[in-house]
């Protein structure tokens, strides 16, 4: 049964590496631009989340609706205003970009907030859970984030498949000059995949600050948690997204079943397996890793 | 009414002067041949045209309107579309969501998926197929309905004839017949000098970056042609050794 609860904790927890790893992989999707200040902006999202909390009280769950459009706004500005300025410069300068930015933020919390951990209290929704098997509880918490998670990748989906600024995104995910010439705005394009990466991992940043503690430098390992989902499922296909979420969830909570210290690394070293025997990812096709 | 009109454009390839001042006028309606060899400036103009690249010196004109400084996706608003040399299709979208990212404009005219559909019948029966598994000819069809997507009034095209079989070629060509019959200009760049001469009513052939030779095709004598595109008479005696 350990086992079993092992695997069934992992699972959820990917959920919530899913919606780190979403926008992760539909910004490098469109434009090439790997967001080295992801995880940390999910962070930033969390302490926003604090500070209207201290202001106007409440449960942190309200302020939802009031971080997520605004990570979406400030994305929309910031690849338009420095994202965008950063891929013209050739292809170190976005790398150098989003980690300046990571930097940035990171000591701004710490100079702002501390180096203490924090938390988004909850109340009882934090240590409730229901009984699936003997021996086996989930967190409600959990079960919610994961099924938010699954909600946002269909949703994220079918926004793509069914929209045309959804077809603007996968056509210029494809092939940028033949998307410009076909009257698609490259600058728009991209503006509106990072509003969604921001959103969604503001949404990530949220249920992380609610799951645990979390305190100014914790973006980078959510960061590499990201990395990890995208890898293991493969490139540019959602679905993927959320099994390589899962895959690596599984891996740590079965890896921390085997010895407590170790689920991390038991999570990093299937990352590790996987990029050497399989490249293009769990989902991933093989074409796709030769483009 | 001049569609089009390049004023003494000069544009850079690299380091090389691609095109030196060169002045171009296209009317309304007609199908622009424009022929040379590899590195004449063909594929500099056409990338003038399209927008996606600025000229060092010399305007461009559409419906007299500057547009020198819009950026290609501004221009295909505008009307004018490019069906690049190779293609570059959406390899990973369907055929319809290639076609379909044509129409991102939203230009009201007589084209839609139907009307491609209708155009190229033997593409309408591979429409959720990936574009990248398609056939040379198909995938050159699909690309040229994504250009016509967006309703353009100048349609330019770059080798469409390259890579293709004969019988394609043919039928690519007769379909351009009937896209200009819709009203729309077209710019015809390419190598194979027998289609395009004999689809266009006016032609100029570049070397070196100039306008050396231009007419109606048929005024233009094979002489003609072949001394302004190798820039030297081959002469009776070397015409007799190939």
């Amino acid at each position: 049964m350990i086992w079993l609860n092992a695997v069934v904790q992992g699972l959820l927890l990917g959920g919530l590496y899913a919606i780190f790893a979403c926008g992760l992989s539909l910004m490098f999707g469109v434009m090439r631009l790997v967001n080295l200040a992801h995880g940390d902006i999910g962070v930033l999202a969390a302490y926003f989340s604090i500070i209207l909390i201290e202001h106007l009280g409440g449960n942190p769950l309200w302020t939802f609706a009031a971080v997520v459009p605004v990570a979406a706004l400030v994305g929309y500005f910031l690849q338009r205003f420095l994202f965008d300025r950063a891929l013209d410069g050739g292809e170190l300068s976005p790398l150098l970009v989003t980690f300046g930015l990571s930097i940035v933020i990171e000591n701004l919390l710490q100079q702002t907030f501390g180096a203490n951990d924090q938390s988004l209290n909850i109340g009882a929704l934090s240590y409730q859970s229901w009984k699936i098997a003997t021996d086996v509880y989930v967190g409600r918490l959990n079960v919610i984030i994961f099924v938010i998670a699954v909600i946002v990748i269909v949703g994220l989906q079918l926004f793509l498949s069914k929209t045309r600024t959804g077809l603007a995104l996968r056509a210029t995910a494809d092939n940028r000059r033949a998307a410009s010439l076909s009257g698609i705005n490259p600058k728009r394009t991209r503006s509106i995949a990072t509003a969604i990466a921001l959103a969604t991992v503001a949404i990530g940043g949220l249920f992380l600050a609610m799951r645990t503690s979390f305190a100014p430098t914790s973006g980078s390992s959510d960061l590499l948690f990201a990395f990890e989902a995208v890898i293991i499922g493969g490139l540019g296909n959602l679905w993927g997204t959320l099994i390589g979420g899962i895959a690596l969830g599984i891996a740590q909570t079965v890896g921390s079943q085997i010895n407590a210290a170790d689920g991390i690394l038991i999570g990093d070293l299937v990352f590790l397996a996987i990029l050497a025997f399989r490249p293009q990812g769990l989902v991933g096709l093989k074409s796709e890793v030769a483009r | 009414m001049t569609h089009l009109r390049l004023d003494r454009v000069t544009a850079y390839y690299g380091h090389l002067q691609a095109l030196q001042e060169l002045s171009l006028g296209v009317d309304q309606g007609e199908i622009l041949a424009v022929i040379g060899a590899n590195g004449a400036g063909k594929s500099t103009l056409l990338s003038l045209i399209s927008g996606e690249q600025a000229p060092r010196e010399g305007r461009v004109f559409f419906d007299d309107i500057d547009i020198t400084s819009l950026a290609p996706h501004q221009r295909v608003r505008k009307g004018i579309a490019l069906v690049p040399e190779g293609r570059h299709l959406f390899g990973t979208l369907s055929v319809e969501d290639n076609l379909r990212s044509g129409a991102s404009t939203r230009r009201r005219g007589t084209w839609d998926l139907d009307a491609v559909y209708e155009l190229f019948p033997f593409i309408a029966a591979r429409r959720k197929h990936r574009a990248a598994v398609l056939s040379g000819g198909e995938q050159q069809a699909v690309a040229i309905g994504r250009a016509l997507m967006s309703n353009p009034s100048l349609l330019l095209l770059d080798e469409v004839s390259l890579g293709l079989a004969p019988v394609i070629i043919r039928d690519l060509y007769a379909a351009l017949q009937r896209i200009t019959a819709e009203g729309t200009t077209l710019l015809v760049v390419e190598q194979n000098i027998t289609e395009a001469l004999a689809a266009a009513n006016y032609a100029i052939c570049l070397l070196e970056g100039r306008v050396v030779l231009e007419g109606k095709p048929d005024t233009l004598s094979q002489r003609a042609i072949s001394q302004a595109y190798f820039g030297h008479d081959l002469g009776p005696s070397s015409k007799a050794a190939s």
